[in-house]
């Protein structure tokens, strides 16, 4: 008895044990590792000295900054809300279509994940540029005398940002928005709701936990998608990305960049604790 | 020395080299780095910037000597430094970083000294400017591969005037028609010296005032970028693009309206240099490669190929007309007088790294 016990919790071991390395090699010990840097010193020559200091956290205080995180939560919210705006009567219409179209659609929709996310940037660089097809066909028509300049420029930045971001927005709006019983939609009109009032107070509310889980998943790589904003954005933008790639490569300051990314990954866990303690009654499992 | 403090960054990555170790171990094969794997057969592991080396070069080097050619890229100092650092010490025999980089590899111990007995062509060919460079006194440490200059070019026809200084790029006209290196030293210099400073100066008073003059200057900035110049000037996205020579001259190549300058004010100069790295798998193959890049031809074979300027003084009469008069690549002697080298900022690099952010931040408003 206690020796099958024994054997099915030395199975269970087994089967646990990758994981669990997975976890701790390649999550907890490197995020442990940029916790001790954020408390050390930078030396001269760009190495680290193992001291305890709060200096790095401290000089993230100064306004210079505090404007780049800013900056960055106003880029993160824009993109955020823009992608919800074109994602929703998207993921609308994809959970109304009969079953075998839904999938072919849901897969027009992945497809853009086959490819690098880089490459998809510098094909908006191509379509943006002053002689692309964009603002040949803008001359061509007399909308514009010249090159209109669209690339670098935050507008450009943050279209790649949509572009890229846009399926992490409609997959779960998608699966809220098709778990909607459509006669609670018909009760609403029954009860004389007209479509605005019903989409205010029926649809959006019971479709909430996707539009959370949405905005989520775009909002927290929007903070970290600094190639982004180099590449289309004419690197003048300055996001905490950016910040934390400048501080880890070109300024050598491994520790201030660690403090930074520490910084992030404390705003961003923030966000999906008012997600889990607000939105998601079944706690962090509802968001996957 | 500090070698205390610099030493003791290596004890935590181990970590999580062990870890990655593991894993590759998993995988079965070690990658790059066994210097033996196939049967006995010699590999020389080449880490080199991207788009710097004709892959014929490499085929001849193989064919010759009966090697493989393990050739691996990078796109920028740090990336390089940073591979060396984080446990890639033993993974290459040849590295070709930035004079810069370069002395401060040699101050960390990252590089070993080369043996010249074992360069001949070197020692017969390699022009008497870069025998004893500042970056490497006595050049004990480094073998030049190739050099250049960072300066202005522009569009004449969209310009409409000389540019001769970068005083002359501080005009409205040129409103987001301006394209800078995203390089924080060379962005910083300009400001240095236009206020006369010394343009690797470490003192905050003179970065503040070189910010200062940089930040009348930041509307008329379109982009940084220190990748693609070229094909900013190209596409007429830019008039005016702060540049590496070697991007410049490409610009040349594609548009005769492109040309290139080197500011009165100042200018620099920069040599990437071949190292071996402590710990080189196969350091006796790493030098004879060194000898052969600079066997006349193959110098020229290179120069031909990539529009920066050869060190190699023989191979300077191989080549042809149209490459030699390439105003980037060869710039006029009594504009390259006025060029320097960069040293690295050091612990200053942190009050560049603030500037830098700080004009990036009003570049955007």
């Amino acid at each position: 008895m206690t020796g099958a016990v024994r054997r099915s919790r030395w199975g269970l071991a087994l089967m646990v044990l990758p994981p669990v390395l997975w976890l701790v090699l390649l999550q907890v010990v490197p995020l442990a590792l940029i916790l001790v840097y954020s408390f050390s010193r930078r030396t001269a020559y760009g190495g680290i000295e193992y001291t305890f200091t709060l200096a790095n956290y401290t000089r993230f205080l100064q306004p210079i900054y505090l404007k780049v995180l800013s900056d960055s939560l106003a880029v993160a919210l824009i993109t955020t809300l823009i992608v919800l705006v074109v994602a929703y009567p998207f993921a609308w219409h994809l959970a109304r279509q009969p079953a075998e179209r839904r999938g072919r659609l849901l897969l027009l929709v992945v497809i853009p994940f086959w490819t690098n996310s880089l490459i998809l940037t510098y094909a908006w660089k191509v379509i943006l540029r002053a002689d692309g097809p964009v603002n040949q066909i803008l001359t061509a028509l007399g909308l514009a005398p010249g090159p209109v300049q669209l690339l670098y420029t935050k507008p450009a930045a943050i279209l790649g940002l949509v572009y890229v971001l846009l399926p992490y927005m409609i997959l779960p709006l998608y699966l809220s928005i098709e778990k909607l019983d459509p006669s609670t939609v018909r009760a609403a009109y029954d009860l004389g709701a007209g479509p605005v009032q019903a989409f205010r107070r029926v649809i959006f509310p019971l479709t909430l936990p996707g539009v959370v889980a949405g905005a989520l998943l775009v909002f927290i790589p929007t903070l970290e998608l600094f190639y982004i904003s180099d590449l289309l954005g004419g690197a003048q933008m300055v996001l905490v990305g950016n910040l934390i790639q400048r501080e880890f490569l070109e300024a050598r300051n491994w520790p201030f960049g660690a403090a930074a990314s520490i910084i992030v990954t404390g705003v961003t866990l923030l966000l999906v604790w008012v997600y889990v303690r607000w939105f998601s009654p079944g706690g962090v499992e509802e968001l996957i | 020395m500090k070698t205390g403090g610099l030493r003791r960054p290596a004890a935590l990555p181990v970590v999580s080299l062990l870890a990655a170790a593991l894993l590759l171990a998993a995988c079965g094969s070690g990658g790059a780095g066994g210097g033996s794997a196939g049967g006995g057969e010699r590999v020389l592991n080449v880490f080199n910037w991207s788009e710097y080396l004709p892959d014929s070069v490499l085929a001849a080097f193989e064919a010759e000597f009966g090697v493989r050619v393990n050739y691996d890229v990078y796109s920028s100092n740090e990336e390089l430094m940073a591979k060396l650092q984080a446990g890639g010490q033993g993974l290459y025999d040849v590295a070709v970083p930035s004079d810069f980089t370069a002395a401060t590899m040699i101050e960390l111990g990252l590089v070993e000294p080369l043996d010249f007995d074992r360069l001949p062509n070197v020692t017969q060919y390699l022009v008497d400017d870069l025998r004893d460079p500042v970056y490497d006194p006595g050049g004990r440490y480094t073998v030049p591969y190739m050099w250049g200059t960072t300066g202005l070019a522009y569009n004449t026809a969209q310009v409409g005037k000389e540019i001769t200084d970068w005083a002359d790029i501080f005009d409205p006209a040129f409103e987001d028609r301006i394209l800078l290196l995203d390089d924080m030293p060379e962005v910083m210099a300009i400001g240095l010296w236009m206020n006369g400073l010394d343009p690797s100066s470490t003192d905050p008073a003179d970065i503040e005032a070189a910010r200062r003059t940089l930040e009348e200057l930041m509307p008329l900035v379109k982009a940084f970028d220190s990748d693609t110049q070229s094909d900013y000037l190209l596409s007429g996205e830019v008039w005016i693009a702060q540049a590496y020579s070697g991007e410049a001259a490409l610009a040349i190549m594609e548009d005769p309206d492109i040309t290139y300058v080197l500011p009165a004010g100042g200018c620099s100069y920069w040599v990437d240099v071949m190292v071996i790295p402590a710990g080189a798998p196969n350091p006796d193959l790493a030098h004879e490669f060194i000898n052969f890049l600079y066997r006349p031809e193959i110098a020229a074979q290179i120069a031909e190929e990539y529009p920066y300027a050869t060190p190699n003084g023989e191979a300077l009469s191989l080549l042809s007309e149209e490459v030699l008069g390439n105003p980037a690549a060869y710039p006029p002697e009594d504009q390259l007088a006025r060029c320097v080298f960069l040293t690295d900022p050091g612990e200053a690099s942190e009050l560049y790294a603030e500037a830098f952010t700080e004009l990036k931040l009003r570049a955007t408003e």
